[in-house]
Parts: structure tokens; C-alpha cells; sequence
């Protein structure tokens, strides 16, 4: 009994226990969940999968379906990055908990009864319950930010190295509380639709509206909750890798203050859209994603500097050879910046194409084709995100010599594999024809399933490996029950 | 070693992924015993609209075609419409007069004004037609195909060349779905790799090595077997072929400050979810694609 207790112990009150439950529970759901679509739906894997399961898949609750997987997926990314802002940032012990009690009981709910609900015939109660879910994340979420309160002594930053006001107060937990409080603003243009239900509002995806030249201010809200959420989850995570990485000096200093102005203009810009400001929001959006990237740029630029800076401490003038081979020595430390860096060729630079030449290219074509490009582009933006806290939590769990090699190259080559495949799939009609693509579909999509196909089996073995090691008396479960990640930030 | 490896892989992967198509490759010949020149009758009533079941009520009876425009069918419009200048040759395209449409300013609203438009274009390999200088005609089996490669001003001309129309969206759903229930497709609740021609639904059209998913002759899926290959009987409640798959079908509603033009009914190149009878599409009225085409409506004599 003692030894169950103990386990639960890690896996529901360990920073790292609970990190490792929420990346289970998530790579569960995708794995059960992806067999539902794409390929595997085409090789009839989807049949028996719903068959063996007993769900019932009704057509005219497609979009339904899919929404309530996408947010059991996100709460739990939101719960792993709580636990990690309530284990990287000092508060008070009863912020922490409550936090962490609550979004963990929220993120759990939400998904199993979301998904119960959304796949197994709709139990009103189930859904009742899958609300319930999301009300304590949201009450987790407004707890966080009061933990997060940075205009307070105890907070201030005493080392000039760190970005600080002249009166002492932490820019960096500033960025943080910015980015928390926001996102708790932001989840209400979702909750308040979502409350509409039944009075009116109906479900819809944003892609196959988005061409519809008036929408409800309903629509337009949750267009703007589901760009302003994922924005800001990505912004959270780019400060949690700054934390590990101890992001300090001259760019973090201004690293900072960007990251802050472009967290609130981001905001304000998306929050727009569902006023009268529409007109302008997009213009508010590019100004304030413009400051956000260029935060997360000088993160990059400061650690690749230090990566190469410590790989060639023993080189009197290291040449370009050596500072690359610097660089990349450990992947996962350059990994997580090489994906954002990535992230620009596969999202970014995609989305401002399609903004700049939208009418001229883009609208000659089928809005279902705007719509494929629509939802790659998200998609390799959360996978993106996904793979960034996988190479964080490879470090979390202490992988060293060969195996983190192995998974860290494994985690950014397949990933970037699938992913490049996907933004050239997005963009395949700038330069083939709808009758001859064939050929070239077909490779891409071989490059796709490779690459996410294989990155699963690669977290499916660690997530074994975890399990397994949960059945030892001394296993290193055993050790990460008392580690905080404050005690692990890089030197 | 390993580097030539991986180069004779990425080289591999180059050239399948760029081999060539034969876009004339021969199609598959059937004949499917359903008769493109049929009409339904679609009689006045309610009916349940959309994915969310809105009851709409029409108000009068009206005639749909039971399958879509055939190839056949359309180059006899096309060589009449030359013959007659309605419709003319502008160098790659043949184009013909459209009135225009009230522009409104709305934001990515094209201007679309009183003058000649594309109706189908000459020299696309993936036409179902040829052209020979001056006769046009349906390429070798393509017969009774759907029309497709045509734009929503070809579909628009040739509906109206006897004087009939392009249905309206209400119009073309009800004729999938039918009045008594809210079924998501025209033949019922669910869909199989029998009912219709969709992506990767293993018809003996597709040959997803080369030129991928290709249509089907109209009236396909009607419950017979060709050549061993079993199809599920796929009409609508007022036995219309085809509206689930195959192509496309453009229809005729303007939507203002919208310059758009809307289809439904997916196609032989989307997945299921696109065949359920409330889903959209749109193209500008100028695209034109082989996995688009149109029936028309006219009014009960």
C-alpha cells in the first residue's frame, strides 16, 4: 500500500511526476485519437479502432468532436507549462499547490470527459463534468497569475545581469505574469461562445468560415481565442526555455521588455477582432508579434552564443568547423531554439506569404485548398510547440551520452522531416496542378507518417521506459519526487 | 558508405515524387444505364437545412438533373455556343459574356463587371475535351463523364442557354437530402467505400501511384457491379446520382460583397467529411478544375 502511495505520491505531487503523467496522457490521446484521420483512416485503421472502442461517431458532430480533442490536448500542454512556471519561479507554497491541485484535476476532467462525451454519445453529464474541467484551469490559471504578482519586494531581481526596472522589479516574471493574465483574458472569448451554445451560436471551424466575408462578433471571437491561445502557449514556453537556459546579460535585457510589449499589443490586436477595431486588428497583430519574435530571436542568439562559447573553451581560435560542431554537441539544448527558428520556415513565413499575396495567389484558388493550408499551419505550429517541451522534458529527466543524443536528434530530425513535408503539402499548388500532384502527395505524405509516426514510437519507448521504471523500488522515479526544476536551471 | 546511401535515397525520393503523369491514360468504359438527360421532380415543402437542421421551406416545385452535365452533353453546348457567337475563342480560352455583379467594396471582394469571362480553358491537359481548331469533342471514353474543368461561367451559360438555371444552395440541398430526415448524406447515415467516388475510396478510377483519384461516369454508384467492382445504391430520396463525390457542383447563389462562387458535394479529390450534404466549397466564378462540374434546375412546367 505504502509503495502505491508513494508512486502516486511522485506521479500527482512531483513537479516531475506530474509533468510525466500529463505527457502520457497526452501521447495516449494522440495515439488512440490520430488513428481517427489522415492515413490511418484511409488504410482502414479507423473502422476497427471505433469498433474495438464502441465510440459512436455522428457526421453532424464532426467539428464538435474535434474541438473538445483539441482542447483535452491544450489543457494538458497548459497544466505541463504550469508546472513548470510553479516549479522554475518562486511564490508562495499555497499559490503553488492550489495551482497545481487544480489544474491537474482540471486538465484530467477535461479530457476524460471531454473525449467521453465528444467520441461515446454525447452524456450530458460527462459534459457537465468536461465544463467543470475547464472552470478549475481557468480558477488555476487566475491563482497563477496572483502567484505571479511581480511588484512585490520579495520578487525583485538583486543581479543587474537580468533584465530589472531601476526599482528592482523582475522583468522576466513581469513577461510571465503579462503572458499568464493574458491568457486568462483570452480564454473567456472562447468560454463566452461556448456559453451560447443552444442560444444561437453553433459549431463551426475556423477554416470553413474563413472566407465568409461577414461573421457573427461569436465567430469572430473564437477566431481570435484559438490564434491569440496558441500564441500565447508558444510565448510561454520561449520564456520557460529562457528560465532553464538562464537567459541573462545585455539581450536579455532587451529580450525582455519586447517580450512584454509584444505579449500586450499581441493581446489587444487579437482581442480586436471581435470589436469594432476588426478593421485595424491585423495591423495590431503584426506590431505586436514583431517585438515577440524578436524576443525570442536574442534568447536564440544568446544561447547559441554560449553553446559554442562552451564547446570551444579548450580552442585557442576555434574555426567555423568547431564553433558548428559546438553548436550542436547537445541537442537538446539547441534544439528547443533551433524549433523556433524552424518554426519561421514552417509557420511564420507561411503565414505572412499567404497575408501579403492572399488575394493575388491565394484566393484564385478553392477555399478547400486555403483550408488545407489553414490547418497545417497550425498543426505544425502545436507540433512545433510539442517537440520544443519533449526536448525540455528529455533534459527535466536527466538523459545523458548516448541516449540523449539518440533522442534529441531523433525529436528534431523527424520532426523537422514531417513537418517541412507539411508546409510544402500547405503550398503544393504555388507550383503543381491538382491533376499531376499526385506523385508528389504521395511522397510527402510518406515523409509526413515517417517522421510523426516514428517521433511517436520514439516518446511511446520513453513513455514505456517510464512505466517500467515506476515498478522498481529505486528507480528514478524514485529521485525526481524531491527535484525542482529551479534546482536545474544551466549555470 | 553512408553518404552515398542517403544521397541514392534523397534522389529516389526526387524522382518519385516528380515522376510524370499520363493524363491520358484510358479511362475505364461503363455504362452505368442511368439516362443524363433525366429530371427529377422536387416538390415544394420544408425541409431541414444545414448541419444544425434549420427547417427552410420552398415554396414551389422544381426539375433537377438527375446526374451531372456530361462531357458529351457539354461539348454539343460548346459547338453550338461557337457556332452561334455566343461564346468565342480568346486565344487559350473560350470566353462568353456575363452582366456583371453589384460590387459592395467588401474587403478580398473582387470586381466582377459586365464583360467576357472564361467558360473553359483550351489547352489544359486535364480537360475531358479537345479542341480541335473548330469542333470540340469529348475525349476518347470520357462521354459520360461529369463535365468538369468548366468555370461557374461555363456551368452559368450553359444552364442558361435553355433556359434553365444553376440551382440555388436550399435548392441543390434539398435535392441531396430530401424532406423526411437530416441525414448527412444523400443515401443515409453513413458512408462507405461503395457509395461514392471520394479520395482513396478504391473505385477502379483511382491509381493513386499516378494521376491519382479521377471521376466516375454518372450514375455510377447506382447498385450494380462493373467488372466484379460492387457499388452501393447511392440516389438521393428523389433519385438524383451523384450528389455526394465525383465532382463538385457549382451553384448559382451570389452571395453580396462576396465575389465567390460556392460548390457542394465534395468530390473524387476530398475525404467524407466533404461529401456531407451541408459542407461548402468556394472558387472564384473564373476557376475551373477537374474536380469541378454543375447540373442545372429549371422550373415545373
Amino acid at each position: 500500500m505504502q509503495s502505491i502511495k508513494e508512486r502516486f505520491q511522485y506521479l500527482f505531487a512531483s513537479t516531475k511526476g506530474l509533468i510525466l503523467t500529463a505527457i502520457a496522457m497526452i501521447a495516449l490521446v494522440t495515439a488512440i485519437f490520430g488513428m481517427l484521420s489522415g492515413p490511418m483512416a484511409e488504410w482502414g485503421v479507423r473502422e476497427v479502432v471505433v469498433r474495438l472502442l464502441g465510440m459512436r461517431l455522428v457526421q453532424a458532430e464532426r467539428e464538435g468532436r474535434i474541438i473538445i480533442l483539441y482542447h483535452s490536448i491544450a489543457m494538458a500542454v497548459i497544466a505541463i507549462e504550469a508546472y513548470m512556471i510553479t516549479s522554475l519561479l518562486k511564490m508562495k507554497g499555497f499559490y503553488r499547490q492550489a495551482v497545481r491541485v487544480l489544474i491537474t484535476a482540471g486538465y484530467i476532467l477535461t479530457m476524460i470527459f471531454g473525449l467521453g462525451f465528444a467520441y461515446w454519445g454525447y452524456n450530458w453529464a460527462f459534459h457537465g463534468l468536461f465544463i467543470t474541467g475547464l472552470s478549475l484551469i481557468f480558477f488555476a490559471g487566475v491563482l497563477l497569475v496572483i502567484a505571479l504578482w511581480p511588484w512585490t519586494k520579495q520578487y525583485n531581481q538583486p543581479d543587474e545581469t537580468y533584465a530589472r526596472t531601476k526599482g528592482g522589479v523582475d522583468m522576466e516574471r513581469v513577461a510571465f505574469f503579462a503572458t499568464a493574465l493574458t491568457t486568462v483574458i483570452s480564454s473567456v472569448f472562447g468560454a463566452i461562445p461556448g456559453s451560447f451554445y443552444g442560444n444561437g451560436f453553433e459549431t463551426f471551424m475556423a477554416q470553413d468560415i474563413i472566407r465568409l466575408p461577414e461573421k457573427t462578433v461569436m465567430q469572430y471571437s473564437v477566431i481570435g481565442h484559438l490564434h491569440i491561445m496558441l500564441a500565447l502557449i508558444a510565448i510561454m514556453i520561449t520564456l520557460l526555455i529562457g528560465r532553464w537556459l538562464n537567459f541573462r546579460g545585455i539581450l536579455h535585457k532587451i529580450a525582455m521588455p519586447l517580450m512584454i510589449l509584444g505579449t500586450v499589443v499581441l493581446n489587444l490586436g487579437v482581442w480586436g477582432v471581435a470589436t469594432p477595431l476588426e478593421p485595424v486588428a491585423h495591423m495590431i497583430i503584426y506590431v505586436g508579434a514583431t517585438p515577440a519574435m524578436l524576443a525570442a530571436l536574442l534568447l536564440l542568439i544568446w544561447e547559441w552564443d554560449q553553446l559554442i562559447r562552451e564547446g570551444t573553451a579548450h580552442v585557442n581560435r576555434p574555426n567555423f568547423g568547431q564553433k558548428i560542431s559546438a553548436l550542436v554537441r547537445d541537442p537538446l539544448r539547441f534544439g528547443p531554439l533551433w524549433q523556433m527558428l524552424f518554426m519561421n520556415f514552417t509557420t511564420s513565413f507561411v503565414g505572412i506569404f499567404m497575408a501579403v499575396r492572399l488575394d493575388a495567389i491565394f484566393r484564385v484558388w478553392p477555399a478547400s485548398e486555403e483550408r488545407i493550408e489553414l490547418t497545417g499551419h497550425w498543426h505544425a505550429l502545436s507540433a512545433i510547440i510539442a517537440t520544443i517541451i519533449l526536448l525540455y522534458y528529455g533534459d527535466i529527466i536527466g538523459l545523458k551520452g548516448r541516449i540523449r543524443q539518440w533522442y534529441g536528434w531523433s525529436m528534431l530530425i523527424l520532426s523537422d522531416i514531417a513537418l517541412a513535408a507539411v508546409t510544402i503539402f500547405e503550398m503544393k499548388r504555388l507550383f503543381i496542378t491538382e491533376a499531376t500532384q499526385q506523385p508528389l502527395v504521395n511522397t510527402l505524405m510518406v515523409l509526413m507518417d515517417f517522421g510523426l509516426g516514428m517521433l511517436l514510437v520514439v516518446l511511446a519507448v520513453l513513455m514505456v521506459w517510464r512505466l517500467l521504471d515506476l515498478f522498481t523500488g529505486k528507480g528514478r522515479w524514485k529521485e525526481e519526487a524531491g527535484q525542482e526544476l529551479s534546482h536545474e536551471v544551466k549555470a | 558508405m553512408k553518404r552515398p546511401i542517403l544521397t541514392a535515397l534523397l534522389l529516389a525520393v526526387i524522382l518519385v515524387s516528380c515522376a510524370p503523369v499520363d493524363l491520358n491514360a484510358p479511362v475505364p468504359i461503363y455504362n452505368t444505364g442511368v439516362d443524363p438527360n433525366a429530371w427529377a421532380v422536387i416538390p415544394r415543402g420544408p425541409f431541414l437545412s444545414g448541419q444544425f437542421n434549420d427547417p427552410v421551406t420552398i415554396d414551389y416545385d422544381y426539375q433537377v438533373m438527375v446526374t451531372d452535365v456530361t462531357v458529351e452533353q457539354y461539348v454539343s453546348f460548346l459547338n453550338t455556343a461557337l457556332a452561334d457567337d455566343t461564346l468565342k475563342v480568346d486565344k487559350d480560352k473560350i470566353v462568353g459574356l456575363y452582366p456583371g455583379d453589384m460590387f459592395r467594396g467588401f474587403k478580398h471582394e473582387v470586381r466582377i463587371d459586365a464583360g467576357n469571362y472564361v467558360i473553359v480553358p483550351l489547352k489544359d491537359r486535364a480537360s475531358p475535351f479537345s479542341y480541335d481548331g473548330k469542333t470540340f469533342s469529348a475525349k476518347e471514353g470520357w462521354e459520360n463523364y461529369p463535365m468538369a474543368n468548366v468555370s461557374w461561367f461555363g456551368a452559368w451559360k450553359y444552364c442558361g442557354a435553355s433556359n434553365w438555371r444553376l440551382p440555388s444552395e436550399f435548392e441543390w440541398e434539398k435535392a441531396a437530402r430530401g424532406s423526411a430526415d437530416d441525414r448527412p448524406f444523400p443515401w443515409g447515415r453513413d458512408i462507405t467505400k461503395n457509395n461514392a467516388n471520394f479520395y482513396q475510396s478504391g473505385d477502379p478510377f483511382e491509381n493513386m501511384s499516378t494521376f491519382g483519384s479521377r471521376s466516375s461516369p454518372v450514375g455510377f454508384y447506382n447498385s450494380k457491379s462493373y467488372d466484379g467492382y460492387r457499388t452501393l445504391d447511392s440516389a438521393s430520396p428523389y433519385g438524383l446520382y451523384d450528389m455526394a463525390g465525383n465532382v463538385w457542383q457549382w451553384v448559382g447563389d451570389i452571395l453580396p460583397g462576396f465575389s465567390d462562387r460556392f460548390m457542394h458535394g465534395g468530390s473524387k479529390d476530398t475525404y467524407e467529411k466533404d461529401l456531407r450534404v451541408w459542407v461548402r466549397n468556394s472558387a472564384p466564378p473564373t476557376y475551373y478544375g477537374p474536380g469541378v462540374g454543375f447540373r442545372c434546375v429549371r422550373d415545373t412546367k
